[in-house]
């Protein structure tokens, strides 16, 4: 979970209160992932019990929003893998778009172009709805554009792949995407899998 | 739920009527072009709704139709088949001089590239609209630099094209597409040639325009990242509209054609 990598790169830059963890993450990542005090707290003390962070200044019965935290050597050690490793899904990538739209293919061609249509006008849909509320917000800040810069690339991957699926599709032998929905799922195709 | 739009009228639309008189429309529209075995079908009976303030996508592969969309939507072609209205009137029956009209008063376009006219400056370029309108010099200039203001360039309106950026050059062919409150502005891949921040900077303008003056504009793109900045996206294939978002295909049938 990177909220753990977060809250020590926050740290990284100086000891800091819990509650201040909190809004500065909350801002770093363009207000997209609101985080409780209480996972913050959960958080921390994980960190703590890894050994990646401590508690500084105060001892004993202080409460939880008094304490300040600071990061480790081992903390800093840590969070310089986290920088280095490349997020990735283990091969072969498993995502519900494909999963989706292959098994619809299995069913036939005419449902599975029908299924194309439909998602990609679903990812511009959010897309949009994505765009109009950062509009309303007004948020103007950097964290918020990139944010949804993001969004919109993944999206556009996704978009594409439905293109690439449907060209394909629509270039398969006539017999293939002429079959009517209710026969395709009996048709030959499926020996050729 | 599509097929309420795609039924040609008995009569042309009652303008200001209670739903109000549509930016443009189109009633199963067919173009096509070349004959017998040249004959190219660019529009197979397209039916649209463009409402006064509406910024809508059209999406597709090349060759699907867009760009002859957008010339039928600005009247400098005609349709085949079906009808086309603008701003409330029925294309087909306007002549040669009302057109022309329409083409300046209604209609604003922004290409690709290669909008301006080299040898005006920017403030002359904005203002020729208007000029050729018979506004007064005086007035005109005055409107070309509201408009400009709006999109955001205000000094060095005396140079010409040359001078100013791929980005600035299409701000000032936005300016001039706006100049004198047209109902509809056309916008065909205006962000071809740009950077992606320059391109977004650019829609971002275009997304502006509905709610500042009222305009309809239409973009033709085919980037996502442009076309979630709009209100609705039609899709394109084949010279027929596949979904809309407005009118979205999968939306109705969800549970029997899905299942
Ligand atoms: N003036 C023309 N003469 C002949 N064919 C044309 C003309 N304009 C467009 N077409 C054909 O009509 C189809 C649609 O073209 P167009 O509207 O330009 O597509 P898009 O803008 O989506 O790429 C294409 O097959 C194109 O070759
Ligand atoms: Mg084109």
């Amino acid at each position: 979970m990177a909220v753990r990598e977060g809250l020590l790169a926050l740290l990284h830059e100086g000891p800091r209160y819990g509650y201040q963890l909190k809004t500065e993450f909350e801002a770093a990542t363009g207000g997209v992932w609101p985080l409780n005090v209480g996972q913050v707290y959960t958080t921390l003390d994980r960190l703590e019990r890894d050994g990646l962070v401590e508690v500084r200044g105060v001892e004993g019965e202080t409460a939880p929003s008094q304490k300040t935290y600071a990061i480790t050597v081992d903390g800093v050690a840590a969070l310089g893998e986290w920088w280095e490793a490349v997020p990735s899904d283990d091969p072969p990538p498993r995502d519900e778009l494909m999963l989706k739209v292959l098994m619809a293919i299995e069913r036939g061609d005419d449902h599975a172009l029908r299924v194309i249509t439909h998602q990609r006008t679903v990812l511009l849909t959010l897309l949009q709805a994505r765009r109009k509320e950062r509009r309303a917000a007004g948020d103007e800040s950097l964290a918020a554009r990139l944010v949804t810069d993001a969004l919109v690339a993944r999206a556009e991957a996704d978009l594409r792949w439905l293109d690439t699926c449907e060209e394909h599709l629509q270039r398969r032998p006539a017999s293939a995407t002429s079959a009517p929905t209710t026969a395709s799922s009996t048709s030959t195709r499926k020996a050729s899998r | 739920m599509t097929t309420d739009h795609t039924t040609p009228p008995a009569a042309p639309p009652a303008i200001d009527g209670a739903t109000g008189t549509a930016a443009v429309e189109f009633f199963d529209v067919v173009k096509r072009f070349g004959a017998g075995s040249n004959e190219v079908r660019a529009l197979s009976g397209v039916s649209l709704r463009i409402e006064p303030g509406e910024f809508v996508a059209i999406m597709g592969p090349s060759g699907c139709g867009k760009s002859t969309l957008l010339h039928l939507a600005g009247g400098m072609e005609d349709a085949t088949a079906g009808r086309v209205y603008v701003a409330g009137r029925d294309v087909a029956d306007m002549s040669i001089t009302d057109r022309a009209a329409l083409r300046r008063r209604e209609v604003g376009y922004v290409f690709q590239r290669l909008n301006l006219l080299a040898s005006l400056t920017a403030l002359e370029n904005v203002s020729l609209p208007l000029e050729l309108e018979g506004v007064a010099a005086k007035q005109a200039r005055a409107r070309a630099r509201d408009a400009l203001a709006a999109v955001g360039l205000d000094h060095r309106v005396d140079r010409y094209p040359d001078d100013f950026s791929g980005g600035q050059q299409q701000r000032i062919a936005i300016a001039r597409a706006i100049v004198g409150e047209r109902s509809v502005l056309l916008a065909d891949e205006p962000t071809g040639s740009l950077d992606t921040v320059t391109s977004d900077a650019v829609i971002e303008l275009l997304a502006g325009l509905p709610a500042q003056f009222g305009t309809a504009v239409v973009l033709v793109t085919h980037e996502p990242r442009f076309a979630s900045w709009t209100d609705r996206v039609v899709f394109l294939r084949d010279g027929r509209i596949v979904d809309d978002t407005a009118h979205p295909v999968g939306a109705g049938t969800a549970s029997g054609g899905f299942r």
